[in-house]
C-alpha cells in the first residue's frame, strides 16, 4: 500500500506538466517560474536544516565504534573505524563520504538448519546498489552541466567521453544509465521483496525512489526516443542562468515533465530523508573521534545550576540544628 | 550554532558549487543560439528541419548500419525524393563545411560525434584546414 501512495504521488507529479505544458501550454511557468522556485527552495532549505542542525547541542559523546579503540600501547588499535585522533576522523568521514564505509560492513542475519542456529554474514549487495546509484547520479548531473555552461569546461567533456566509451549507438549510450536504472530497481525490489524491509518502508521511502525513476525515464526518453532538440533546450537552460530566461516554442511536453519532475524533486528535498547530502557530515556518530576516556566531553546544554551546598545549608540552620541536638559540622 | 566555523565553511562551499554556472557565466556575453550556415544553391533538406534538428544522428547511424551491413545505398525522403546514403556525397554535398555547420551546434550542445574520425570535411580538406 504504501508502495502505491508514493506511485500515485509520482504519477500525478507526471500528468500536472504533461496537462500545464502539454495541454494548456504555460511554457514559461514551468521552464522559468518553478525551476527559479524551486532551486530557491532547495536551497533556502538546505541552509535551514544544516543550521538547525548546526543549534542542536551534541550531549554525550557517539562515535561508532568500529574497532579496537586505543588502549594500552601493545593493544592494537584501528586507527580508522575507531578513531582517536582529528585525522583519523577525518579519514574515516572521507571513506564514509565518498565510499560508504558503514555499509560495507553491513551483515545480514540468518537462520538455518530448521531455524535452530543463527548466522551473521556480510551482506555487500546494499552497499554495491547504494554506490552504483550514487556514482551514477553523480556522473549524470556532472554530464548535464554541459547545458549550464558556454563554453563547456572540459572536466565535463571528460566525463561525458568516459561514460560514453562504449560507443553503441547514436546518441551514445551511457552506462551510467543503465546502471542507474538497475540500482534504482534494486534498491526498490528489496524494499518490496524483503519481508521485513517491507514492513518498516513508509511512503516516503518508495516516493524517492519513484521520483528519481521517472526522472531517469523521462530523461532516456527525451534523449534516444521521443527526441528534444538540445539546442533549443540550451537556450532556455542558459537564458535560466545568466537570468534573461527565453522560451523556445519548440520544446515538447516531455522536457518539460522531465524539468518539473527535478523541480519537485528540488523542492522535496530539503524536508525529507534526501538530506543525508548535508546531514551525513553531520552525524556525531561518524565525526566524533573515539576519545571519550581521554577528553571529557562537556554537554553544551549543560543549565547552570544554582547550587546550595550542605555547608551553605548548615551555615543557614545551625543554631535550630544545635537547638534540636542534631550534629553539625562546623561548631 | 555549534562548530559554527566548520559548518560555515561546508556551506560555503557547497553554495559555492550548487551556484557554479551562474558565477561562471558573469561576465560572458550572453548565450546565443547557434547560426548555422545554409547551403546557397539549394532549398530543401532530405526531411524538414525539425525533423532533422532531432533526428539526423539516428538517420546517420542507419545509413551507415544499412550501407554497410546490407549493401543498399538509396533513401526515399519524405517527398518522394530518392538520395544516396552518403554523408559525404548527400549531406556534405550541400552542407560542404563542417565548421560553420555541424559544429557550431555541436560544440554549443558539447557533442563530439566520431564521424570524423573517418570522414572528411569537404570544404576543410579543400582549404587545407584539415
Amino acid at each position: 500500500m504504501n508502495a502505491l501512495y508514493a506511485l500515485i504521488m509520482v504519477l500525478a507529479l507526471v500528468i500536472i506538466p504533461l496537462l500545464g505544458a502539454g495541454a494548456a501550454g504555460w511554457h514559461a511557468l514551468f521552464g522559468v517560474v518553478l525551476p527559479y522556485l524551486a532551486f530557491t527552495v532547495f536551497v533556502l532549505g538546505f541552509l535551514y536544516r544544516v543550521v538547525k542542525w548546526g543549534r542542536s547541542p551534541v550531549p554525550f559523546k557517539i562515535p561508532t565504534t568500529g574497532g579496537q579503540q586505543e588502549s594500552l600501547p601493545w593493544i592494537r588499535q584501528n586507527r580508522i573505524d575507531s578513531p582517536s585522533t582529528k585525522t583519523g576522523t577525518v579519514i574515516r568521514m572521507i571513506l564514509e563520504v565518498l565510499l560508504f564505509r558503514s555499509l560495507f560492513r553491513n551483515t545480514r542475519v540468518r537462520l538455518f538448519k530448521d531455524e535452530t542456529q543463527l548466522s551473521y554474514g556480510s551482506s555487500k549487495f546494499l552497499w554495491l546498489g547504494a554506490l552504483a546509484f550514487h556514482v551514477s547520479f553523480f556522473v549524470i548531473l556532472a554530464r548535464h552541466m554541459r547545458f549550464f555552461t558556454e563554453p563547456v569546461p572540459a572536466l565535463f567533456n571528460w566525463i561525458e567521453t568516459l561514460d560514453g566509451i562504449m560507443q553503441v549507438g547514436v546518441p551514445v549510450l551511457f552506462a551510467t544509465e543503465i546502471v542507474i536504472l538497475l540500482a534504482l530497481a534494486y534498491l526498490f525490489l528489496r524494499r518490496v521483496l524483503v519481508p521485513q524491509l517491507r514492513y518498516i518502508s513508509l511512503p516516503t521511502d518508495y516516493f524517492a525512489l519513484f521520483l528519481l525513476f521517472a526522472i531517469v525515464i523521462s530523461g532516456i526518453l527525451m534523449r534516444y526516443f521521443v527526441r528534444a532538440d538540445i539546442v533549443d533546450i540550451k537556450t532556455l537552460t542558459m537564458g535560466l542562468i545568466q537570468l534573461q530566461p527565453e522560451v523556445p516554442e519548440s520544446i515538447g511536453a516531455l522536457f518539460y515533465t522531465h524539468l518539473f519532475l527535478v523541480c519537485s524533486l528540488l523542492v522535496y528535498f530539503p524536508w525529507s530523508k534526501l538530506m543525508h547530502l548535508g546531514g551525513v557530515f553531520l552525524s556525531p556518530t561518524r565525526n566524533m573521534p573515539n576519545d571519550n576516556r581521554m577528553r571529557r566531553h562537556v554537554n553544551p546544554w549543560n543549565y547552570p545550576v544554582k547550587l546550595h551546598t550542605y555547608e551553605e545549608w548548615e551555615d543557614e540552620y545551625r543554631d535550630k540544628m544545635k537547638e534540636a541536638g542534631i550534629p553539625v559540622e562546623k561548631e | 550554532m555549534y562548530d559554527a566555523g566548520k559548518i560555515l565553511i561546508g556551506l560555503v562551499i557547497f553554495l559555492l558549487l550548487l551556484t557554479f554556472p551562474f558565477w561562471y557565466s558573469l561576465g560572458q556575453a550572453s548565450y546565443e543560439s547557434p547560426e548555422l550556415q545554409l547551403p546557397e544553391d539549394s532549398q530543401e533538406c532530405i526531411r524538414d528541419t525539425e525533423w532533422m534538428r532531432k533526428n539526423h544522428m539516428q538517420l546517420l547511424d542507419d545509413w551507415r548500419d544499412t550501407v554497410v551491413r546490407e549493401g543498399k545505398s538509396v533513401y526515399t525522403g519524405s517527398e518522394g525524393k530518392q538520395y544516396d546514403m552518403s554523408l559525404q556525397k548527400t549531406c556534405m554535398d550541400c552542407h560542404t563545411s563542417k565548421k560553420k555547420f555541424c559544429d557550431r551546434c555541436h560544440n554549443s550542445a558539447s557533442v563530439e560525434p566520431y564521424c570524423w574520425d573517418c570522414h572528411v570535411a569537404p570544404e576543410e580538406v579543400a582549404n587545407g584546414q584539415q
